[in-house]
């Protein structure tokens, strides 16, 4: 400590910056120049184009807020908030409550926990884009598993993603069962942080097993159920990977999502001013929910 | 602690001996849930395999073949010569292995500017770090690829980023936007916090200078935080799909999640050669995390745990 005090201060009068800040100029400007150039510009830029009606193969003309009044008008953006919407709410209450479940079970004393964790999460590693294929594959109207799975228990067979009402709670099906290991793995590191202590004394007082989860365990899990909860909408709001892979937005733009919207507006009409309207109407719908996360990342959830 | 302390006076009550039945029926039950669970996690993956082994004919049956006799690997032949999946695939792993090597090089640099070294505006400079893991990727997607699209001197570019199309369709367009992360920042900067001070106080006295300190002292220490890093840059990179697909023309550069649907929209759907090409998008990911899911399980807790 002191010779770095001593160090600091006899160069600092030699050249104006000490040995340390020059260091830290260069030790930080590789990231600094990336974030810049790839994260805060365009970020900021977003904003200006969404002003522009700015498309690559034409010359960008300012058009002020015309871009926010035609978003208003416009009945597949409207479609497109609707649908993540009823993605988020669809997804949501499953993910999470079967997320904590599985986390209870696989806690405790178990013959394979380990084994059970591990095939639990495996979705979570696999990218979006492949458990779609998979699921493209099992959703197969005529030769898929799921309708052979159904006439085996003697029910008729489903349209799955190629119905307007059915294409998005097959999405939202998928989704749960792809997510919920995720939500079982922090739900579990929040479950260790509880104080064995606790549960003693409530066994001892005589408390139930549902006693003790619903006056124990859920309160001390509520920073842990907001994080979830929270990055789960932010997620979700997002949806687009199988959207993409799977429908297409379709059928009858049933499954059309926000991204999915922006997407088509900035990279296949190359209507690039519009769509960077749409997404800064995203950021600010998410904005509130981001800075709780963030603060929840930073200042943790989990009991050390 | 007064509740703990009364309590531990009152005998425990014996409930196991009480109602042995019920308690043992609880456990089938919670075995007979999991296993179900287990399958219908396991299914979905296995079936992929399956059907990536079969003969043609076999999977186009109702009900389905579950154990085929013949197992062929021609699909994975087609998938390589008429997919070009051999192409993906080399090309997924270099992007996913330089964006991952860059970013544990830049931001465990960084972290150790934020944790170790004193200079003006260190706290500001590091919350501009953290506001940007805030913003959602989507917001600065448009511009980004304009401005990978205006990258001066490169793919036909003038000086002025005119005229070309940049960084467009190229490895370090694919590479470069990717690397970094507000949130690893993070979580570098709070693991070499914990690092004793008097290490590198001994490494200055003898002369060492910054970066040996950070190579030769701290770097050594901090291999379960740049574990976790490495592991979740390497895996996001491998799955990110939006990016690639916005700045990806040619299938000289296409990764792997991009074949998976231009090869399902291409073609009349073949699903023995779809499922190849799926199974090979997920074998390294499923490996990476068989292999070290003790990180991956820490590495979730981490982002929750307060540092």
């Amino acid at each position: 400590m002191s010779t770095s005090i001593v160090g600091w201060t006899q160069s600092r009068k030699r050249r104006g910056l000490t040995a340390q800040e020059r260091a830290a100029i260069v030790f930080v400007a590789p990231l600094m120049i990336l974030l810049l150039v790839y994260w805060i510009i365009p970020s900021l830029a977003s904003l200006f184009y969404s002003l522009t009606n700015y498309s690559v193969v034409l010359p960008s003309k300012w058009v002020g807020l015309e871009n926010y009044s035609r978003l208003a008008g416009d009945v597949l953006f409207w479609k497109s908030l609707k649908n993540s919407a009823y993605f988020t709410i669809g997804n949501i209450p499953f993910t999470m409550a079967i997320g904590l479940a599985l986390a209870i079970a696989v806690n405790g004393a178990l013959v394979g926990r380990n084994f059970f964790r591990i095939v639990f999460y495996l979705p979570g590693v696999t990218s979006t884009i492949a458990l779609s294929m998979v699921w493209l594959w099992l959703f197969d109207p005529h030769f898929g598993l799921l309708n052979a799975f159904l006439k085996l228990l003697g029910l008729p067979p489903q349209q799955w993603l190629q119905s307007t009402s059915q294409a998005m709670p097959s999405i939202v099906l998928m989704s749960v069962w792809g997510s919920v290991g995720g939500t079982m793995i922090i739900y579990l590191a929040g479950l260790q942080g509880i104080p064995v202590q606790l549960y003693e004394a409530a066994e001892v007082d005589g408390a139930t097993k549902w006693q003790q989860f619903r006056y124990i365990t859920l309160p001390s899990l509520q920073p842990v159920t907001l994080y979830v909860l929270v990055t789960s909408i932010i997620g979700s709001f997002q949806i687009f990977g199988p959207i993409y892979a799977m429908t297409d937005g379709g059928p009858a733009f049933a499954t059309t999502t926000i991204v999915h919207q922006i997407y088509i507006n900035g990279f296949r009409y190359f209507h690039m001013g519009y769509a960077a309207a749409q997404s800064w109407v995203l950021f600010v719908l998410l904005l509130g929910l981001s800075i709780i996360n963030l603060r929840l990342q930073v200042f943790g959830f989990i009991q050390d | 602690m007064a509740v703990t302390a009364m309590a531990a006076r009152r005998p425990a009550p014996r409930r196991a001996k009480r109602m042995p039945l019920g308690h043992y029926l609880g456990r089938a039950l919670l075995y007979l849930v999991l296993i179900a669970g287990g399958l219908s996690m396991l299914i979905p993956f296995l079936w992929m395999i399956f059907t990536s082994f079969k003969p043609r004919q076999e999977i186009f049956k109702m009900p389905p073949v579950i154990w085929t006799t013949r197992y062929t690997v021609e699909h994975y032949v087609v998938a390589i010569t008429r997919g070009k999946f051999d192409i993906y695939f080399k090309n997924s792993f270099i992007v996913s292995g330089a964006t991952t090597l860059l970013t544990l090089f830049i931001t465990s640099l960084a972290g150790y500017a934020f944790a170790r070294l004193r200079w003006r505006g260190r706290e500001v400079v590091f919350l501009i770090v953290l506001g940007t893991a805030m913003l959602p990727g989507l917001i600065a997607l448009i511009p980004t690829f304009l401005i990978v699209k205006a990258t001066p001197l490169a793919g036909g570019n003038d000086i002025l980023g005119r005229g070309g199309t940049g960084w467009l369709d190229s490895y370090p367009g694919l590479i470069l936007p990717a690397v970094g992360g507000g949130f690893n920042v993070f979580l570098i900067r709070q693991f070499f916090s914990t690092l004793p001070k008097e290490l590198e106080d001994a490494a200055r006295v003898d002369g060492c200078g910054e970066f040996g300190i950070f190579s030769r002292i701290i770097i050594p220490l901090s291999k379960p935080v740049l574990a976790v890093v490495a592991l979740f840059t390497f895996q996001g990179s491998w799955n990110d799909f939006l990016w690639p697909l916005v700045i990806v023309q040619s299938d000289r550069m296409r990764t792997i999640q991009l074949g998976l649907t231009l090869f399902r929209s291409q073609h009349n759907v073949e699903w023995g050669v779809l499922m190849a090409g799926t199974t090979l998008a997920t074998a390294p990911t499923v490996a990476l995390f068989l292999a070290a899911q003790r990180y991956f399980v820490r590495g979730i807790a981490l982002t929750g745990i307060k540092g």
